[in-house]
């Protein structure tokens, strides 16, 4: 606590005054969401729970592919990720929040999953199945998983705030060895979680590459939601003349990778179970390539994959961080657009079900969401001001 | 630089740095003082000293860009041609237009047609194999592949001048100045 930098008024990179009225908005929008949730829940369950699902591994999403994105930052190092490793971790600061979001989905578990329901007893294959697909199973691996990224995280956050003070060179060292770890550990619960949240909405189904489906997309959901903060903190004091093109061109050149992965893996996974022509695969597929799905399975090849690529392919775009985050933005709508594609026709609805529910509790989680990140954010300085590669990092050339 | 028209006199003063930042500042002051026809010699990339050169910019993205649709183009259209109508075969019970088979290799094509033309359009444009050029008569210039860095200033710069461009050179705190002889 002796060392120069403790005191939050006199380093030089504190949280530009904005993000209070950032925050405020935050909590606005939260509350008048969770109303209309509330609202919501009362006139159709059914509907909420499922919408509630959807919206909640969101904005997950975004904090858990945060935590994925700052441990490959620790192990690889770059100036991209020093410039940004404040707001991963700020995100993922927000998990214990978030596994208190959960909890809904454990009062509706009988709504959204169909293997929790009474019918499930005289199906053949879920009864297989229901040594793992129980309610109690599912709700302590839940919080198990959400457990144990919350500690990475706090662990990481706890490492970087004792380098602010101590300025311990060593501690780059110990960060790496958590991350190194911490990061198989994320992929291989998040594996899990992809089976218990969302595969199992269609019990009869499997497909062995949906995990890597799943925290692709999370790392996808991040790297875009860190483009729109870093684009606003770009132009703001004090970030305004440290962030250089030379920046955005590396995080537009990571989500160029990241969308192209996730085409790859999405891609992959429907040409094994094609050619398999499995009844108990091909039928998630058959559901989204019919009817109004097919549509917006075509949505999703088109502004997920094929603009976003063609569009990054562009080097001033991605130099031009008022564009990139135009493009972030389009990501993020389509990361909403594919887990409700993941979820929503397995729920069984005719048609396109598209409801104010679905809008309202994207709201409601995310404001409260948002507000809980802009405070951690403004909690310490924008950039690790004892970190031993800061000055090489801030040097022009 | 472009290609020099035919008179006597050297190729191009050039100037030896020991440092990728004292280069950069050399063609920042070489680039004020009104020279255009400036060329600088790297051991390694440096996208800085391209920008500072002000150097148009390259055609290389378009030519592979269009390398890669014409592969994919090419790949699709040829599976196509096979499964279809040249050799159609009932394969499980699949339609013989089935596509989503067909992108593995569509890909692959693409990607071999990308990297073909930024491989040969690299040499185009460089006018490569280039078996002499006069950079080489100077003798330290063996160095620019190991740890010095090189500023050239061609003789058909307008602003050339034998003698005054040399003393700008020397003005700029090189290691060396050098004539290299056509």
């Amino acid at each position: 606590m002796s060392a120069p930098h403790s005191n939050a008024h006199s380093n030089p990179y504190e949280p530009p005054s904005d993000l209070e009225r950032l925050q405020r908005h935050g909590w606005t929008l939260g509350a008048v969401g969770v109303a209309a949730c509330l609202v919501g829940w009362i006139l159709d369950s059914n509907q909420f729970f499922h919408s509630y699902l959807v919206a909640w591994l969101f904005w997950l999403g975004i904090a858990l592919g945060s935590l994925a994105i700052l441990m490959l930052h620790h192990l690889t190092g770059g100036a991209w990720g020093l410039m940004v490793r404040r707001t991963l971790e700020a995100a993922t600061r927000t998990l214990p929040a978030l596994a208190i979001l959960f909890l809904p989905i454990l009062l509706g578990m009988q709504e959204i999953f169909p293997w929790a329901r009474p019918e499930a007893a005289t199906d053949e294959l879920i009864q297989q199945k229901a040594a793992y697909l129980n309610p109690a199973a599912f709700t302590l691996r839940g919080f198990f998983y959400l457990a144990i990224w919350s500690l990475f995280a706090f662990i990481l956050s706890w490492l970087s705030l004792r380098q602010d003070r101590t300025a311990d060179p060593g501690l780059i060292r110990r960060m790496q060895a958590v991350a190194a770890p911490g990061l198989a550990i994320y992929c291989l619960l998040a594996t899990f979680a992809s089976v218990d949240w969302l595969m199992s909405l269609d019990p009869h189904w499997y497909s062995s590459l949906f995990g890597v489906y799943f925290f692709v997309g999370q790392g996808l959901s991040a790297l875009a939601f860190l483009i729109v903060i870093a684009v606003y903190l770009s132009q703001r004091q004090p970030m305004d003349s440290l962030f250089t093109p030379l920046h955005f061109h590396d995080y537009g050149k990571l989500m160029l990778a990241f969308v192209m992965i996730w085409a790859y893996i999405a891609f992959s996974q429907l040409l094994i179970i094609w050619s398999g022509n499995l009844p108990e695969e091909v039928g998630w597929y058959l559901e989204r390539s019919h009817g109004i799905w097919k549509y917006v399975s075509i949505l999703l090849a088109l502004f997920h994959f094929l603009l976003p690529f063609l569009l990054l392919l562009s080097r001033d775009l991605k130099r031009n961080a008022k564009l990139l985050s135009k493009v972030a933005v389009l990501v993020l709508f389509m990361r909403w657009v594919d887990l409700y594609w993941l979820a929503a026709p397995s729920f069984g609805h005719e048609g396109l079900s598209f409801h104010w529910l679905d809008l309202a509790t994207v709201v409601g989680i995310g404001g409260i969401w948002f507000a809980l990140f802009v405070g951690q954010l403004r909690s310490r300085p924008l950039l690790p001001i004892n970190d031993p590669y800061l000055e090489e990092a801030l040097a022009d050339d | 630089m472009s290609t020099p028209p035919p008179s006597k006199g050297p190729f191009a003063l050039m100037a030896e740095f020991r440092s990728s930042k004292e280069l950069i500042r050399a063609i920042r002051q070489a680039r004020g003082a009104g020279y255009t026809q400036l060329e600088a010699y790297t051991p390694y990339p440096i996208e800085e000293v391209w920008e500072e050169l002000g150097h148009h910019r390259s055609w290389l993205p378009l030519i592979v860009l269009i390398g890669g649709i014409f592969g994919a183009l090419f790949g699709s259209l040829l599976q196509y041609w096979v499964s279809v109508i040249n050799y159609p075969m009932n394969v499980g019970g699949r339609p013989l237009n089935s596509w989503i088979a067909f992108i593995p290799v569509t890909f692959e094509t693409t990607i071999l047609f990308a990297a073909g033309a930024a491989v040969l359009g690299m040499f185009a444009l460089n006018k490569l194999p280039m078996p002499y050029h006069p950079v080489f008569n100077v003798e330290r210039f063996a160095l620019a592949s190991r740890g010095r860095y090189f500023l050239a200033i061609g003789r058909w710069d307008p602003q050339f001048d034998r003698r005054e461009t040399a003393e700008f050179l020397h003005r700029l705190a090189p290691q060396e100045v050098s004539e290299v002889a056509s």
